[in-house]
């Protein structure tokens, strides 16, 4: 690893006006869109932060979890039942979903972080599979396979005048939601904490050697991942007014793995990158044809044997005007 | 009352010998290559597809075994040498990878096969049922009873008396010396990555007068044989033959006692294995 961190980073060199202007354009969306772009834009912001939550487990702890739709699932499935059975509203049923997305996590990295490489991917892949077989089976709860229909989309209360059933305030939702955890990511990535995660990734009997406690730390972040990945399946949930199984299968957890590899793993923005172009091109190619899932196995292929370290990696490699460090 | 229980304990080892069919290869790619091959169940369907086409045109169900389990064979050790090769230790980008083949034969399978579920019928020897006194027990999943049995008895004897098992142990201890005293390792990637193909597909065709072959199958039969490896261990036979009866009993108890919860049964023992060996039963940390 000869960049240094704060190239790492990505998001740090000359972005401020970058920033401004996209933040302007997500702001004047609504203005611009019809309601079914509005609606892919939600999409993406939601993957996009799926994606990154991945990309602080696998591109900075170094774990590469085969499972983490689980907890996008279970937070989807907790929001979705509480705001239909309860009729609660979103400012509790959205961290609930949150809440029981990390406990879960908590149980579950007790067993996985015993383990590492290929058992790493097949055991939280497993787990995994315990929360859609719960989710699949338990129809009394759940639904079974017809999911949760007519999930519905509350006023935000706290006498603010919006009703998020309307696309247009939920894409400000989602916005808001979405910066505030993006802003969070960062902010850990950039702690000391997110340096220790990424010392663990280097090499954990060197930071075993420097007296960190790497199990902790390792957990922390498997919960954190999970946390972070809750709030997406929450909104999904809310947007598509509808949970399902689908939800928390292998297929998901996968293609959000493919999602961050693809933008590049430990960049945060390369994950999001990642995120919005799959989405992009599953809603173009899915218009034209039914074969995306073939195209999506090529996508895989492709990326696996020639950009293993992403679109961030392939950057970094063609950039012969710019003298590397 | 005592032939409910052995019927159902005959139909969970019968499904846990097809079990250990897949489990078996699984567990040998890994040991010796360590990869996670998520194409697995893709293995098992493709074998199905092709075993009943075979069928349909043959009327032989030897043949549609064969041609079912060689073809899909072939098709393993192709995607050996030109794909998985070039990613020799590289864990994640080969769950990439065998993700990616996995959705790539499960929507061609659609194109070419469609999407209706289907059945092998099965061979017309094996059509009967035993009969013991009161008691009526089908030929055909005594057979895979018995196949499975003999099977795993092969396996034993490739791994422990053969010349190419030494040559497979040698490697999985030691890739760099086994190389080094002009053991042929790239060989024996290709050769074990379409075994374990031929393996998974023969339980494919096998399985296709009970199971059935139908879209999805290929996701079911690999997280079905993720759980029969973890609780047996990877890159262990007598973890997988083990494992496979374990998983097969607890699914077929699983669907009879708790039909709401059946993947729980399977899972729940697989969580308390986790949380008492890490690697299973078998398995070398």
């Amino acid at each position: 690893m000869s960049t240094p961190y704060s190239k790492q980073l990505g998001l740090r060199p000359r972005l401020g006006p970058i920033a401004v202007v996209a933040t302007v354009a997500l702001l004047a969306l609504p203005y611009v869109l019809s309601t079914y772009h509005l609606g892919l834009v939600v999409q993406m912001m939601i993957f996009a932060l799926f994606a990154m939550s991945l990309d602080l487990l696998l591109g900075y702890a170094g774990m590469p979890s085969l499972g983490h739709a689980a907890y996008f699932g279970i937070s989807a499935y907790t929001t979705g039942l509480l705001a239909l059975r309860l009729s609660l509203n979103v400012w509790l049923a959205l961290p609930a979903g949150l809440v029981l997305a990390g406990l879960t996590a908590l149980l579950f990295g007790l067993l996985a972080l015993r383990t590492r490489g290929s058992y790493f991917l097949m055991i939280t892949l497993a787990l995994s599979q315990v929360v859609w077989g719960i989710a699949f089976g338990w129809r009394s709860l759940t639904g079974g396979d017809d999911g949760l229909p007519d999930v519905p989309r509350p006023a935000l209360g706290l006498h603010l005048p919006w009703s998020l059933a309307d696309s247009t305030p939920f894409y400000y939702f989602t916005l808001v939601l979405v910066a505030l955890a993006l802003s969070l990511l960062v902010g850990i990535v950039a702690s000391p904490f997110g340096y220790a995660l990424r010392g663990i990734r280097e090499s954990e009997t060197r930071m075993i050697a420097l007296g960190y406690n790497v199990w902790r730390y390792k957990l922390a972040a498997f919960v954190l991942a999970a946390v972070f990945a809750g709030l997406p399946g929450s909104l999904y949930a809310y947007y598509n007014r509808f949970v399902s199984p689908d939800y928390l299968h292998v297929a998901r957890s996968a293609e959000v793995l493919l999602m961050v590899i693809l933008g590049g793993a430990g960049t945060l923005i390369g994950p999001a990158v990642g995120a919005v172009l799959i989405v992009l091109l599953e809603n173009v190619i899915s218009a034209y044809t039914d074969r995306w899932l073939l195209l999506l196995g090529i996508i895989y292929v492709m990326v696996s044997l020639f950009a293993p370290s992403g679109l961030i990696g392939l950057l970094r490699e063609f950039r012969p005007w710019r003298a590397t460090p | 009352m005592m032939n409910f229980w052995l019927i159902q304990t005959l139909n969970g080892i019968s499904f846990g010998m097809l079990l250990f069919l897949l489990a078996a290869g699984l567990s040998l790619i890994y040991g010796l290559m360590k990869v996670l091959n998520l194409t697995h169940g893709s293995f098992y369907l493709l074998g199905g597809y092709v075993g009943l086409a075979v069928l349909h045109l043959s009327g032989s169900f030897v043949l549609a075994a064969l041609v079912g389990s060689f073809a899909i064979a072939a098709i393993g050790a192709i995607m050996e040498r030109f794909f998985l090769r070039r990613l020799h230790l590289q864990e994640l980008p080969q769950a990439l990878l065998t993700f990616g083949f996995l959705f790539i034969f499960s929507d061609l399978a659609t194109v070419i096969w469609g999407t209706n579920p289907q059945t092998i019928p099965k061979p017309t020897i094996l059509a009967g049922a035993l009969q013991l006194g009161g008691f009526f027990y089908p030929y055909y999943r005594l057979f895979i009873i018995v196949l499975g049995l003999i099977i795993a008895a092969v396996l034993w004897w490739l791994q422990d008396g053969t010349r190419l098992g030494a040559m497979m142990r040698a490697s999985v201890d030691n890739e760099e010396v086994a190389r080094a005293l002009g053991i042929n390792v790239s060989l024996l990637f290709t050769l074990v990555f379409g075994f374990g193909a031929f393996l998974a597909a023969f339980g494919g065709v096998m399985g296709g007068p009970i199971v059935g072959v139908y879209p999805g199958a290929d996701f079911d039969v690999m997280l079905l044989g993720f759980v029969v490896v973890i609780i047996g261990g990877l890159g262990s036979l007598k973890g997988a033959l083990i494992g496979g009866l374990a998983v097969g009993l607890l699914d077929n108890f699983g669907k009879v006692f708790f039909p709401e919860l059946a993947l729980f049964t399977i899972f729940a023992p697989m969580v308390v294995i986790l949380a008492l060996r890490p690697a299973g039963l078998f398995g070398r940390e």
